[in-house]
């Protein structure tokens, strides 16, 4: 049993319709920016508001984005996406349900499932961040948004937020990379992103070495265009006078 | 909800339970030991060296783990058939070790690189004057004291590391999720099993999230 190499294997027809293999990266990397893309939208907004929920002086709200944290990280990625791609649409009402299952295509509702999965799993981290950034602030930024009559919500949007999402960028970077990384684990909900396309791929064409070589080298571009994108943005929106101080 | 059928299930749950710990152990020993040449390499003042290691560093790190497994699964036989020059039949568990060590080194080697960086010069220039080669500075004085500047961390990546396990999903091994999602399947109950194995993982990693935490404090100076 020898190894064929065949670099040339990418422009090879399918033999399915008239698509090519490189066809099938070009969806295949579709999908995973789509789940990269609106699952950090999730994480976004959910995690600022889980982050500054932990900095609120109250008991109670601090311990419920506390719980909502210890759960989503001590839980294996995987199983929180089994959780919701098999158990939670049978836990919906019978109408959602029946939608969920049957009116919706398989990859739209593989889709919803995986963006929800991880959405609520980077939200855990970045409210992490969000926590830290607000933290790291020195305490005489809230004291005088108070002294000069600020009510706490203001403070927040007005004077701790602001400060805080332009020290934590780099973690917030470092998050946002890993979502586009973990969107992977939609393949083993039969969603067809990159690395669902580069196994079809490897299993139709014989040549695994090319298919693999490949996805690796779009996963590694893809994390440094994203990494020098965000340094821009770092950059551009930095506090003068201020070095960085976003923890991890 | 009925959770009945998991307790006539748990003796094979805990041989999948064994499975991930094994992974997980081997996997945090292999990738400790590899990370730690590859820091030692990082921070070498040869050049080539340091860049290579650079270049490993960044190329794991910016790829996704499951792509790893998924990839040595299909590959390691064929290279092995290249070195040997014959079939030398490799199972799941081995080519996915082997992917968590290669991967999880990476993560590894910036956390000993961080600890040795950590550590004074003067006991590096210290160790020299008194007449220690390279490899006994590092052996007797530096890595014993990075090393328990960095022990939380370790254990944090290895809490992290006792998760990804269950992506050997993926090549079919049976370790504690696999293990419980196909009884779960097979008894017709997959929601209780998969509820089981959440609780069990939630479990274990905050417990030992805690118990790092605690370390962290007394550790700290």
């Amino acid at each position: 049993m020898n190894y064929n190499w065949d670099w040339g294997v990418f422009f090879k027809s399918t033999g399915i319709g008239s698509e090519i293999y490189l066809d099938w990266f070009v969806t295949g990397l579709g999908w995973t920016i789509a789940i990269a893309l609106t699952g950090w939208l999730i994480a976004l907004a959910l995690g600022s508001l889980l982050g500054v929920m932990r900095t609120v002086p109250n008991r109670w709200i601090s311990g419920i984005a506390t719980c909502y944290v210890e759960v989503f990280r001590n839980v294996p990625l995987l199983v929180q996406l089994f959780l919701w791609y098999f158990l939670v649409p049978d836990l919906l009402p019978e109408p959602l349900e029946m939608w969920f299952k049957q009116d919706l295509s398989p990859a739209t509702s593989a889709f919803i499932s995986v963006v929800v999965c991880l959405g609520l799993f980077t939200a855990a981290r970045v409210c992490e961040q969000v926590r830290t950034g607000i933290q790291a602030l020195p305490k005489g930024q809230l004291a005088a948004g108070y002294a000069l009559g600020f009510r706490l919500p203001q403070i927040y949007r007005d004077v701790l937020l602001p400060q805080a999402f332009r020290i934590i960028i780099p973690p917030l970077t470092s998050e946002f990379l890993n979502i586009f990384k973990n969107s992977s684990v939609a393949s083993l909900i039969g969603l067809m992103e990159l690395l669902a396309q580069t196994k079809q791929t490897a299993e139709f064409s014989a040549n695994l070495f090319e298919a693999f070589t490949l996805a690796t080298l779009i996963y590694f571009t893809l994390n440094m265009s994203l990494m020098l994108l965000m340094r821009l943005v770092e950059k551009k929106v930095a506090v003068p006078g201020l070095i960085s101080v976003g923890g991890k | 909800m009925d959770f009945s059928a998991i307790v006539p299930a748990l003796p094979g749950l805990w041989n999948g339970m064994l499975m991930t710990l094994q992974l997980m152990v081997l996997g945090v020993l292999g990738g400790v030991v590899l990370g730690t040449l590859l820091a030692m390499a990082r921070l070498s003042h040869n050049r080539l060296l340091a860049n290579a290691a650079a270049t490993y560093v960044n190329y794991f790190r910016s790829i996704p783990l499951l792509l790893v497994i998924t990839w040595f699964y299909f590959a390691v036989p064929f290279i092995l058939r290249w070195i040997t020059g014959e079939d030398t039949p490799v199972g799941a568990f081995t080519s996915c070790l082997v992917a968590f060590v290669m991967f999880e080194a990476a993560y590894f080697c910036e956390i000993v690189r961080a600890g040795i960086q950590a550590i004074p010069k003067g006991q590096m220039g210290a160790a020299q004057a008194l007449g220690m080669s390279y490899g006994q500075t590092m052996r007797l004085i530096i890595l014993p004291q990075a090393f328990r500047k960095m022990t939380p961390l370790l254990l944090q990546q290895s809490i992290i590391l006792f998760q990804d396990t269950s992506l050997v999903y993926t090549v079919g091994l049976m370790d504690f999720l696999n293990a419980a999602r196909s009884r779960g399947d097979i008894l017709g109950q997959p929601h209780e099993f998969l509820i089981f194995a959440g609780l069990v993982y939630f479990t274990i990693s905050f417990a030992a999230s805690q118990l790092v935490k605690l370390l962290q404090k007394r550790l700290a100076v």
